[in-house]
Order: structure tokens, then C-alpha cells, then sequence
């Protein structure tokens, strides 16, 4: 059968797929580019192990709350992007990223730098997800679930909405487009996706600490979606597998994982800005073309 | 005693955030990207000064060689990858930013490099001597500090105000088109900030590593989200700014710390006035729309 090891890495693939595509709503769909995507999964996987842990909550209703709770502060920290943009927004969300870690870090409540240990293995309906296969299929239904809301905001007007002020915010303001609330609402969603895989690597894991949230998590989502193709459906699930995948499958790679997240993002924004199978990109343009050749063939009289 | 030796405390901390916060805003000014690298010229320019004391001892050769050597780094990120960026949407150059910093970061954890540890870096006040004065006394390692810093803005601000390059300089931070279009060598300009504003952070990292005795791989990332915050409250783009916001930033850090117990350690306070003061004045403090 499979192995345990594999497994673990499936899983944790699955989280990161779902982190991936939630911070492709606020990036690639609305164009908010955020380095502090690693807070929202921190609150999320807080959330939930405060819940089960000081409480005892069962699994479900904590995860439900960190799906509602990092929603709501989503809103709230997003309000900067009100007020500033592009790289004032970054250093917005980045700031926000080390006051979260801190609040982590410093909060007795919090656990302080101990972290929150044993968190209960999540039961649902009666059966207990105790790692392997179940767990792994719990998370790959929940990544199921961000692309599913993904592409089900990409076909609504709030997409359409998220997509005026991507391309021009004036413009859009200018027609009729209602910015702050588009706005608010790509943070939200967002935030609240981004909760709900925190909410399951803390009960994945067991024990959650504040520097798991830290900055170079947010850069290493930001890669994953950047280099797979930002504002696509399927950009980001492959950057993420590529890039979770990657480091544990070669030795090498693991060390110099960081190294390589940073070379990636200066190598993309030079060759590939739109990342590798993104709309424009060379792969992708190669690839239609292969299909477009093909359809004509089949349809010829 | 306390008050004036806390406002002088103050002083000598805000010049390194100056010399940090100075080759940002310049950067800034100019190309209008966020230069969040700078953080890893600083780190590179600590390393440096810390090879060269270790082989010749001589703080001085160690201070020329290290922002001399990023310097040359700070040109070489701009050559490579701004310089083909600059006409692309803003986010570009700076995802491009956070990829290099983040890679030269990890880059310089690595045990061929500096390793995770920290490295001391004994030079000592240089043989200056030590000010004492009935209010406040610095010390050698101080008074080095605020020596450097000024002896270093005179020199900028001689380049900027008086040769023909700085007044380019100044030309292409009102418009850099315009510049161009006007007849302003902009390569050399540009090439030129970028020397001068990576020498600064150089002289910044040496500085702090000789004053705390310690350089290692990570030195860089508070001072730069510092300077991040000095570049907004001095309104981007402004070397006057940056000065005054830097003695304000560092005045209320250490009379925060000095007179009130804190929740938050005071990095997490920096970066809460960071985020109030992007939300209520995101023009600066003395910045007009």
C-alpha cells in the first residue's frame, strides 16, 4: 500500500493547494498583492486548536469557526487596502503578518512561543480522522471545495467585479464598480479559505506554533501562486504541488528550498510574469495551439 | 541625565536607520519600486566588513571594502533585474524584490556563508574617544557612529547638490521621462542611486555590527521594515524626510521602551504605527496628496 510518508506529503500538498488557490481569489482575481497570507492560515489553525484544545469543541464546529472567525478579521485587516495599493499594501500586509506572529508569540492565551499542543484528531459523523487515507481525503475534498469556490466566483458578476479593479481601479470606480466592497470582499473569502486549511493542518499536525505563520510562509504561497500562474483556476494548484512536492521528494531541494522559492519569483517576473502555465504564458500558448491544430483537423469535412 | 541621555541614545540609533533608510527612499524616488532587497545589501555589507576586520584588523579598510563591495551588489540587482522591469506593472519589480531578498537571505544562513550563528565583530570605537558632558555621555563606539553618519551625508549631499550627475539625479526623481528626454545619462543616474544608496546600508550594517558586536544572516530584516516605516512617515522619495522621521521613529522607541512597560515587544509596535500611518496618512507625516 501506500506509505505513511507519502501520504503526509499528499496531505500537506492538499493544504497548500487550497492556500494557494484562496490567495489566487485576492491576488489573481483582484489584484491585492499580500504578503501575509501565512497570518489568515495562522488564525485559522489558531482558531481551531483554542477551540479544541481550551474547549473542547468538537471538530466540525471548530472548523466551521475558523473558517467564520478568519473571514471576519479577512474583512478587517483588509481594510488598509482601502487606503493604499500596490507596494503600500504589501507593507501593509506584511506588518500585518509580524503583528499577528507577535500576537501568537506574546499572548499567554495563545500558548506564547510553546505553541498549542495536542490538538484532537478531528471526528466527523462518528468516524475519527486519524491521519492516513480518511485525513487525506478530508483535505483533498476541502481543496476540491477552494477551487470549486474559485471557479464559481470566476463566473459570477463578483468576479467580473474583482476583475475591474484588477486591471483598473479608476476605472472601474468610474463606472458604477463598488471598489471598497469588491475589495473587502476578495480579503474575506479569501481569509476565510485560507482559515478552514489552517484549521486542518492544526489538527493534522497536533500542535500548532507561531512560527510556522511567519513571513517566509507568505512569501512561499506567493511563489506557489506566482509561478504556476496568478489568476488562473489551475496555476496555482500546480504551482503548489510543484512547489510543496518538490522539497520533500529530493534531499537537495529541501535544503535550499527557501533559496529556490526566492530564485523562482526573480526568474518568473523576468522570463515568465505570468507564470508557466499561466494565459499568456509560453507553455500555455504551446499547449492551446497543440489543441486548436487538432480540433481543425478533427472538424475538417 | 536620563532625558538628555535618552534623546541621545536616540540620536545615535536613528543614523543607522538614516544611512538604512536613505539608499531606500533614494531608490524610491526614482524608480518608484519598493527596494525591499536593500535588506540583504545591509546583511551583505556587515558580512564584508566582518571578512575584512577578521583578515587585516584595520576597521577602516573593513568600513571602505564592505560599502565598496555593496555598493557593486546593490548595482548588480539593478542591472539584472529592475533595469528589464521598469516599463512592466508595478507589481512586477516587486515580486522580483521579495524574491531576491528572500534568496540572498536563506543564501547567507547556508555554513559556507555565515551559517545560522551570529559572528562578533570586535572593533571596538576605532580608537575615537568617549564624550562626556554634564547632561549625557557617548560612548566610543557612539560617537563612531554619529561621526560616520554625518561625515557620510555631507558627502551625499555634495554628490547630490553639486556635480552633474546629482543634479541628473534630482532631474529624474521629478520625472524620470522627462530626464531622459532632456538629455540626462539615466543609466548612469540610475546606477549611481543605486551605488550610493547600497554603500549607505553597507556603512549601516558595519555600523550596527560593530555596535552590537554581532553580524549575522538575519541582521537585516528588522532594520529594513524599519526603514520601510521611515521612508512612509518622511513621504517616499524625501532624503530630508528621511532624516527627520528617522530621529522620530527611533526618539519614540526608546522613550517607549524607556519610560512605559510594553505588551508588545517594540518591533510589534513599529509595526503597528506602520500600519495606522498607511491607513491615515499615507502621504507622510509632513506629505501633501
Amino acid at each position: 500500500m501506500i506509505g505513511g510518508y507519502v501520504i503526509s506529503v499528499a496531505v500537506f500538498v492538499g493544504i497548500w493547494v487550497s492556500l494557494a488557490l484562496s490567495l489566487n481569489i485576492l491576488t489573481g482575481y483582484a489584484g491585492q498583492v499580500s504578503l501575509g497570507h501565512a497570518a489568515f492560515f495562522g488564525i485559522g489553525a489558531y482558531t481551531s486548536a483554542v477551540l479544541a484544545v481550551r474547549y473542547d469543541v468538537p471538530f466540525l464546529v471548530d472548523f466551521l469557526a475558523a473558517i467564520v472567525i478568519t473571514g471576519l478579521v479577512g474583512m478587517i485587516l483588509g481594510l488598509p487596502s482601502l487606503r493604499v495599493r500596490h507596494d503600500f499594501l504589501v507593507l501593509a500586509t506584511m506588518g500585518i503578518n509580524f503583528l499577528v506572529v507577535a500576537v501568537f508569540k506574546y499572548v499567554g492565551f495563545f500558548g506564547g512561543a510553546m505553541g498549542l499542543v495536542d490538538i484532537p484528531a478531528p471526528s466527523l459523523f462518528g468516524v475519527t480522522f486519524r491521519g492516513g487515507l480518511p485525513y487525506l481525503a478530508l483535505v483533498w475534498t476541502y481543496a476540491f471545495v477552494s477551487w470549486l469556490v474559485s471557479w464559481y466566483l470566476s463566473k459570477t458578476w463578483v468576479g467580473l467585479g474583482f476583475h475591474t479593479i484588477r486591471i483598473d481601479e479608476e476605472a472601474a470606480a468610474a463606472v458604477g464598480v463598488g471598489v471598497p466592497r469588491f475589495k473587502i470582499y476578495a480579503f474575506a473569502v479569501s481569509a476565510a479559505l485560507a482559515g478552514g486549511a489552517g484549521s486542518l493542518y492544526g489538527h493534522f499536525i497536533g500542535s500548532v506554533f507561531p512560527d510556522t505563520f511567519s513571513f517566509v510562509e507568505s512569501i512561499g504561497v506567493l511563489s506557489m501562486v506566482i509561478f504556476g500562474g496568478v489568476g488562473t483556476l489551475r496555476g496555482p494548484i500546480l504551482g503548489a504541488i510543484l512547489l510543496k512536492a518538490a522539497p520533500e521528494m529530493l534531499r537537495f531541494v529541501q535544503d535550499y528550498r527557501v533559496t529556490i522559492y526566492g530564485a523562482l519569483l526573480v526568474l518568473m517576473m523576468l522570463f515568465q510574469p505570468m507564470g508557466i502555465i499561466g494565459d499568456q504564458s509560453f507553455l500555455w500558448r504551446q499547449a492551446r495551439r497543440l489543441f486548436r491544430r487538432s480540433d481543425a483537423e478533427g472538424n475538417r469535412p | 541625565m536620563p532625558f538628555a541621555q535618552n534623546l541621545a541614545n536616540a540620536v545615535v540609533l536613528a543614523s543607522t536607520y538614516i544611512l538604512m533608510a536613505a539608499g531606500l527612499t533614494m531608490v524610491y524616488g526614482v524608480l518608484k519600486i519598493l527596494h525591499i532587497a536593500h535588506a540583504s545589501v545591509y546583511t551583505i555589507g556587515a558580512f564584508a566588513g566582518l571578512l575584512t576586520f577578521s583578515w587585516l584588523g584595520n576597521f577602516w579598510l573593513a568600513l571602505a571594502l564592505a560599502m565598496l563591495v555593496s555598493g557593486i551588489v546593490g548595482v548588480l540587482i539593478y542591472r539584472l533585474t529592475y533595469h528589464y522591469m521598469l516599463d512592466a506593472p508595478r507589481t512586477v519589480p516587486l515580486i522580483a524584490s521579495i524574491g531576491i531578498f528572500t534568496m540572498l537571505t536563506d543564501l547567507l544562513q547556508k555554513g559556507f556563508l555565515m551559517g545560522p550563528y551570529q559572528h562578533a565583530l570586535p572593533a571596538g570605537g576605532a580608537g575615537l574617544p568617549r564624550i562626556e558632558t554634564p547632561w549625557f555621555s557617548l560612548t566610543p563606539k557612539q560617537v563612531l557612529i554619529l561621526a560616520i553618519t554625518v561625515v557620510l551625508l555631507a558627502i551625499v549631499y555634495v554628490i547630490l547638490t553639486r556635480t552633474r550627475i546629482g543634479l541628473g539625479w534630482q532631474a529624474a526623481a521629478m520625472d524620470r521621462e522627462m530626464a531622459g528626454a532632456v538629455g540626462v545619462n539615466l543609466s548612469r543616474v540610475i546606477a549611481l542611486n543605486f551605488f550610493l544608496g547600497s554603500a549607505l546600508a553597507g556603512a549601516a550594517g558595519v555600523l550596527v555590527g560593530v555596535y552590537n558586536n554581532s553580524v549575522f544572516a538575519t541582521m537585516g530584516n528588522l532594520p529594513s521594515y524599519k526603514a520601510f516605516i521611515i521612508i512612509v512617515l518622511g513621504g517616499m522619495g524625501s532624503l530630508p524626510g528621511v532624516i527627520i522621521a528617522s530621529l522620530l521613529l527611533a526618539t519614540v522607541e526608546n522613550f517607549l521602551v524607556a519610560s512605559v512597560g510594553y505588551v508588545l515587544p517594540r518591533d510589534a509596535i513599529a509595526f503597528l504605527v506602520l500600519i495606522l500611518m498607511l491607513m491615515f496618512r499615507p502621504h507622510g507625516l509632513m506629505g501633501q496628496e
